[in-house]
Protein backbone atom coordinates (compact mmCIF):
# COMPACT_ATOMS: atom_id res chain seq x y z
CA UNK A 1 0.00 0.00 0.00
CA UNK A 2 1.01 3.53 -0.74
CA UNK A 3 1.54 5.67 1.73
CA UNK A 4 2.68 9.02 2.63
CA UNK A 5 6.08 8.26 2.86
CA UNK A 6 6.19 7.58 -0.76
CA UNK A 7 4.84 11.09 -1.91
CA UNK A 8 7.50 12.83 0.36
CA UNK A 9 10.19 10.95 -0.84
CA UNK A 10 9.07 11.47 -4.60
CA UNK A 11 9.05 15.09 -3.86
CA UNK A 12 12.18 15.43 -2.27
CA UNK A 13 13.82 13.90 -5.38
CA UNK A 14 11.75 15.91 -7.69
CA UNK A 15 12.85 18.75 -5.55
CA UNK A 16 16.53 18.33 -5.56
CA UNK A 17 16.77 17.81 -9.43
CA UNK A 18 15.23 21.39 -9.50
CA UNK A 19 17.54 22.61 -7.56
CA UNK A 20 20.99 20.76 -9.70
CA UNK A 21 18.95 21.93 -12.73
CA UNK A 22 19.42 25.62 -11.69
CA UNK A 23 22.85 24.52 -10.89
CA UNK A 24 23.53 22.64 -14.23
CA UNK A 25 22.56 24.96 -16.67
CA UNK A 26 23.50 28.73 -15.23
CA UNK A 27 23.78 29.83 -18.84
CA UNK A 28 20.50 28.85 -20.23
CA UNK A 29 17.78 30.81 -18.00
CA UNK A 30 14.88 29.10 -19.77
CA UNK A 31 15.98 26.42 -18.34
CA UNK A 32 16.65 27.29 -15.11
CA UNK A 33 12.91 28.83 -15.30
CA UNK A 34 11.90 25.27 -16.43
CA UNK A 35 13.51 23.66 -13.32
CA UNK A 36 12.15 26.43 -10.50
CA UNK A 37 8.93 25.00 -12.45
CA UNK A 38 9.80 21.68 -11.10
CA UNK A 39 10.83 22.81 -7.82
CA UNK A 40 7.07 24.79 -7.61
CA UNK A 41 5.63 21.28 -8.58
CA UNK A 42 7.55 19.14 -5.97
CA UNK A 43 6.16 21.52 -3.74
CA UNK A 44 2.80 20.99 -4.95
CA UNK A 45 2.79 17.37 -4.72
CA UNK A 46 3.86 17.38 -1.36
CA UNK A 47 0.47 19.92 -0.27
CA UNK A 48 -1.75 17.95 -1.81
CA UNK A 49 -0.79 14.36 -0.71
CA UNK A 50 -0.23 15.45 2.62
CA UNK A 51 -4.13 17.43 2.33
CA UNK A 52 -5.23 13.50 1.29
CA UNK A 53 -3.71 11.82 3.56
CA UNK A 54 -4.45 13.91 6.53
CA UNK A 55 -8.15 14.03 5.13
CA UNK A 56 -8.08 18.06 5.00
CA UNK A 57 -8.62 20.48 2.56
CA UNK A 58 -6.55 23.40 3.05
CA UNK A 59 -3.64 22.00 1.20
CA UNK A 60 -5.23 21.55 -2.16
CA UNK A 61 -6.33 24.58 -1.49
CA UNK A 62 -3.39 26.66 -1.17
CA UNK A 63 -1.83 24.18 -4.12
CA UNK A 64 -3.73 26.28 -6.05
CA UNK A 65 -2.29 29.75 -4.81
CA UNK A 66 0.90 27.68 -5.63
CA UNK A 67 -0.26 27.32 -9.10
CA UNK A 68 -1.58 30.72 -9.46
CA UNK A 69 1.87 31.88 -8.29
CA UNK A 70 3.81 30.22 -10.67
CA UNK A 71 1.57 30.53 -13.49
CA UNK A 72 2.52 34.47 -13.26
CA UNK A 73 5.98 33.96 -12.23
CA UNK A 74 6.24 32.21 -15.73
CA UNK A 75 4.49 34.87 -17.66
CA UNK A 76 7.06 38.24 -16.27
CA UNK A 77 9.83 35.73 -16.04
CA UNK A 78 8.95 35.13 -19.85
CA UNK A 79 8.43 38.69 -20.61
CA UNK A 80 11.77 39.69 -19.19
CA UNK A 81 14.13 36.88 -21.10
CA UNK A 82 11.88 38.72 -24.48
CA UNK A 83 13.02 41.97 -24.02
CA UNK A 84 16.66 40.94 -22.39
CA UNK A 85 16.91 38.92 -25.61
CA UNK A 86 15.70 41.92 -27.82
CA UNK A 87 18.16 44.74 -26.09
CA UNK A 88 21.35 42.18 -26.09
CA UNK A 89 20.74 39.61 -28.63
CA UNK A 90 21.57 36.77 -26.31
CA UNK A 91 20.18 35.50 -23.03
CA UNK A 92 22.97 34.03 -21.22
CA UNK A 93 22.93 35.36 -17.55
CA UNK A 94 26.32 35.69 -16.84
CA UNK A 95 26.90 39.31 -18.51
CA UNK A 96 23.40 40.33 -16.82
CA UNK A 97 25.50 43.00 -14.97
CA UNK A 98 23.84 45.98 -16.10
CA UNK A 99 22.54 46.77 -12.37
CA UNK A 100 25.89 46.44 -10.74
CA UNK A 101 24.20 43.81 -8.46
CA UNK B 1 -1.83 -3.92 -5.90
CA UNK B 2 -2.75 -2.02 -8.81
CA UNK B 3 -2.58 1.46 -6.93
CA UNK B 4 1.26 0.37 -6.24
CA UNK B 5 2.00 -0.49 -9.64
CA UNK B 6 0.16 2.64 -10.82
CA UNK B 7 2.01 5.24 -8.27
CA UNK B 8 5.51 3.63 -9.08
CA UNK B 9 5.30 3.84 -12.52
CA UNK B 10 3.69 7.74 -12.22
CA UNK B 11 7.21 8.22 -10.00
CA UNK B 12 9.31 6.54 -12.02
CA UNK B 13 8.35 8.38 -15.49
CA UNK B 14 8.10 11.53 -13.90
CA UNK B 15 11.91 11.83 -12.03
CA UNK B 16 13.25 10.07 -15.34
CA UNK B 17 11.31 13.00 -17.88
CA UNK B 18 12.76 15.79 -14.74
CA UNK B 19 16.35 14.36 -15.17
CA UNK B 20 15.93 14.67 -18.55
CA UNK B 21 13.98 18.55 -18.47
CA UNK B 22 17.64 19.76 -16.85
CA UNK B 23 19.92 17.46 -18.98
CA UNK B 24 18.58 17.97 -22.42
CA UNK B 25 20.67 19.56 -24.92
CA UNK B 26 17.97 21.47 -27.26
CA UNK B 27 15.73 23.69 -25.05
CA UNK B 28 12.59 23.07 -26.67
CA UNK B 29 12.89 18.86 -25.83
CA UNK B 30 13.18 20.40 -22.37
CA UNK B 31 9.38 21.71 -22.55
CA UNK B 32 8.57 18.48 -24.22
CA UNK B 33 10.02 16.35 -21.11
CA UNK B 34 8.68 19.31 -18.54
CA UNK B 35 4.76 19.00 -19.81
CA UNK B 36 5.47 14.42 -19.50
CA UNK B 37 6.49 14.85 -15.71
CA UNK B 38 3.61 17.47 -15.59
CA UNK B 39 1.22 14.74 -16.55
CA UNK B 40 2.59 11.84 -14.71
CA UNK B 41 2.63 14.60 -11.55
CA UNK B 42 -1.32 14.91 -12.35
CA UNK B 43 -1.31 11.03 -12.59
CA UNK B 44 0.45 11.31 -9.13
CA UNK B 45 -2.07 13.56 -7.71
CA UNK B 46 -5.16 11.08 -9.57
CA UNK B 47 -4.14 7.95 -7.55
CA UNK B 48 -4.47 10.24 -4.15
CA UNK B 49 -7.81 11.43 -4.68
CA UNK B 50 -7.40 15.03 -5.46
CA UNK B 51 -8.51 14.91 -9.20
CA UNK B 52 -9.47 19.09 -9.58
CA UNK B 53 -5.47 19.97 -8.86
CA UNK B 54 -4.57 17.24 -11.08
CA UNK B 55 -6.96 19.13 -13.77
CA UNK B 56 -5.70 21.98 -12.89
CA UNK B 57 -2.20 20.96 -13.38
CA UNK B 58 -2.95 19.59 -16.62
CA UNK B 59 -4.96 22.37 -18.08
CA UNK B 60 -2.68 25.58 -16.22
CA UNK B 61 0.62 24.04 -16.78
CA UNK B 62 0.41 21.93 -19.78
CA UNK B 63 -2.35 24.21 -21.23
CA UNK B 64 -0.72 27.62 -20.63
CA UNK B 65 2.77 27.67 -18.97
CA UNK B 66 4.49 24.60 -21.19
CA UNK B 67 3.03 26.45 -24.14
CA UNK B 68 4.43 29.69 -23.38
CA UNK B 69 7.38 28.51 -22.85
CA UNK B 70 7.61 26.70 -25.93
CA UNK B 71 6.62 29.93 -27.58
CA UNK B 72 9.59 32.06 -26.07
CA UNK B 73 11.92 28.92 -26.67
CA UNK B 74 11.21 28.91 -30.34
CA UNK B 75 10.85 32.98 -30.81
CA UNK B 76 14.30 33.12 -29.18
CA UNK B 77 16.76 32.47 -31.63
CA UNK B 78 19.59 30.37 -29.14
CA UNK B 79 22.88 29.05 -29.79
CA UNK B 80 22.70 25.83 -27.95
CA UNK B 81 26.26 25.09 -27.91
CA UNK B 82 26.79 28.16 -26.08
CA UNK B 83 24.34 27.46 -23.63
CA UNK B 84 25.75 24.07 -22.70
CA UNK B 85 29.33 25.54 -22.27
CA UNK B 86 29.55 25.71 -18.76
CA UNK B 87 27.70 22.27 -18.16
CA UNK B 88 30.66 20.07 -17.37
CA UNK B 89 31.91 23.16 -15.40
CA UNK B 90 29.45 23.21 -13.52
CA UNK B 91 28.64 19.31 -12.91
CA UNK B 92 30.74 18.35 -9.73
CA UNK B 93 29.36 21.74 -7.66
CA UNK B 94 25.80 21.05 -8.73
CA UNK B 95 25.84 17.20 -7.73
CA UNK B 96 27.85 18.07 -4.24
CA UNK B 97 24.96 20.71 -3.46
CA UNK B 98 22.54 17.93 -4.92
CA UNK B 99 23.63 15.21 -2.62
CA UNK B 100 23.68 17.81 0.49
CA UNK B 101 20.19 18.71 -0.06
CA UNK B 102 19.05 15.44 -0.21
CA UNK B 103 21.18 14.29 2.76
CA UNK B 104 19.23 17.43 4.63
CA UNK B 105 16.05 16.59 3.49
CA UNK B 106 16.13 12.36 4.19
CA UNK B 107 17.18 13.54 7.58
CA UNK B 108 14.62 16.03 8.40
CA UNK B 109 12.01 13.46 6.95
CA UNK B 110 13.03 10.64 9.11
CA UNK B 111 13.97 12.80 12.32
CA UNK B 112 10.32 13.71 12.12
CA UNK B 113 9.57 10.41 13.06
CA UNK B 114 11.35 7.42 13.48
CA UNK B 115 9.21 4.54 11.58
CA UNK B 116 5.48 5.55 10.04
CA UNK B 117 5.02 9.52 9.93
CA UNK B 118 2.69 10.31 12.36
CA UNK B 119 0.21 12.21 10.71
CA UNK B 120 -1.60 13.91 13.51
CA UNK B 121 -5.53 14.26 13.39
CA UNK B 122 -6.79 17.31 11.34
CA UNK B 123 -8.89 20.31 12.85
CA UNK B 124 -12.52 18.70 13.57
CA UNK B 125 -14.73 20.28 11.41
CA UNK B 126 -12.83 22.84 9.59
CA UNK B 127 -12.20 21.67 6.20
CA UNK B 128 -12.67 18.03 6.51
CA UNK B 129 -12.98 16.02 3.40
CA UNK B 130 -16.86 15.37 3.00
CA UNK B 131 -18.55 12.57 0.98
CA UNK B 132 -19.18 14.71 -1.72
CA UNK B 133 -16.99 14.69 -4.87
CA UNK B 134 -13.54 16.22 -4.96
CA UNK B 135 -14.37 19.31 -6.50
CA UNK B 136 -17.51 20.26 -4.79
CA UNK B 137 -15.67 20.19 -1.87
CA UNK B 138 -12.64 22.47 -3.01
CA UNK B 139 -15.33 24.75 -4.68
CA UNK B 140 -16.90 25.25 -1.13
CA UNK B 141 -14.04 26.11 0.97
CA UNK B 142 -12.58 28.24 -1.40
CA UNK B 143 -15.59 30.41 -2.32
CA UNK B 144 -16.61 30.81 1.75
CA UNK B 145 -13.51 30.74 3.82
CA UNK B 146 -10.49 31.40 1.32
CA UNK B 147 -12.71 34.01 -0.60
CA UNK B 148 -10.24 37.11 -0.61
CA UNK B 149 -6.89 34.86 -0.77
CA UNK B 150 -9.23 33.50 -3.94
CA UNK B 151 -9.66 37.44 -5.16
CA UNK B 152 -5.72 38.06 -4.12
CA UNK B 153 -4.88 35.16 -6.40
CA UNK B 154 -6.77 36.58 -9.34
CA UNK B 155 -5.09 40.29 -8.65
CA UNK B 156 -2.10 38.50 -8.97
CA UNK B 157 -2.81 36.91 -12.17
CA UNK B 158 -4.59 39.94 -13.58
CA UNK B 159 -0.73 42.44 -12.22
CA UNK B 160 1.26 39.87 -13.90
CA UNK B 161 -0.79 39.94 -17.16
CA UNK B 162 -0.67 43.50 -17.32
CA UNK B 163 3.15 43.35 -16.59
CA UNK B 164 3.98 41.03 -19.16
CA UNK B 165 2.31 43.14 -21.74
CA UNK B 166 3.34 46.45 -20.80
CA UNK B 167 6.57 45.03 -20.87
CA UNK B 168 7.11 43.05 -24.18
CA UNK B 169 4.96 45.69 -26.28
CA UNK B 170 6.25 47.88 -28.86
CA UNK B 171 4.52 50.14 -30.17
CA UNK B 172 4.04 50.36 -33.84
CA UNK B 173 6.35 52.06 -36.37
CA UNK B 174 3.96 52.73 -39.44
CA UNK B 175 2.61 56.27 -40.11
CA UNK B 176 -0.67 54.61 -40.92
CA UNK B 177 -2.87 54.03 -37.87
CA UNK B 178 -1.28 55.73 -35.39
CA UNK B 179 -3.92 57.37 -32.70
CA UNK B 180 -3.05 59.91 -30.25
CA UNK B 181 -5.14 58.99 -27.41
CA UNK B 182 -4.45 62.33 -25.56
CA UNK B 183 -4.45 64.17 -28.77
CA UNK B 184 -8.43 63.73 -29.10
CA UNK B 185 -9.33 63.91 -25.79
CA UNK B 186 -7.97 67.07 -25.18
CA UNK B 187 -9.95 68.79 -28.29
CA UNK B 188 -12.28 70.99 -27.76
CA UNK B 189 -15.25 71.82 -29.44
CA UNK B 190 -15.16 75.54 -29.24
CA UNK B 191 -12.21 75.61 -31.29
CA UNK B 192 -12.36 72.57 -33.33
CA UNK B 193 -16.16 74.04 -35.06
CA UNK B 194 -16.93 77.61 -35.97
CA UNK B 195 -20.34 78.43 -36.51
CA UNK B 196 -20.98 80.84 -39.67
CA UNK B 197 -24.01 82.74 -40.79
CA UNK B 198 -23.30 83.36 -44.32
CA UNK B 199 -25.11 85.85 -46.38
CA UNK B 200 -27.62 85.50 -48.98
CA UNK B 201 -25.70 85.17 -52.63
CA UNK B 202 -21.74 85.00 -50.62
CA UNK B 203 -19.72 81.82 -50.09
CA UNK B 204 -17.57 80.87 -46.87
CA UNK B 205 -14.69 81.76 -46.38
CA UNK B 206 -12.98 79.06 -44.36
Amino acid sequence: MIGIEHYVVVSTILFVLGVLGIFLNRKNIIVILMAIELILLAVNINMVAFSAFLGDLVGQVFAMFILTVAAAEAAIGLAILMIYFRGRGTIAVDDANRMKG
Amino acid sequence: MIQTIAFYMFAIIMIASAVMVITARNPVHSVLWLILAFFNAAGLMVLVGAEFIAMLLVIVYVGAVAVLFLFVVMMLDIDVAAMRAGFIRNFPLGIVVALILLAELVLGIGAYNVGAINLGTPPAGDASVVAESNTAAIGALLYSKYVFLFEIAGIILLVAMIGAIVLTHRPSKSKRGQQDIGKQVRRNPDEATVMKQPEVGKGVEL
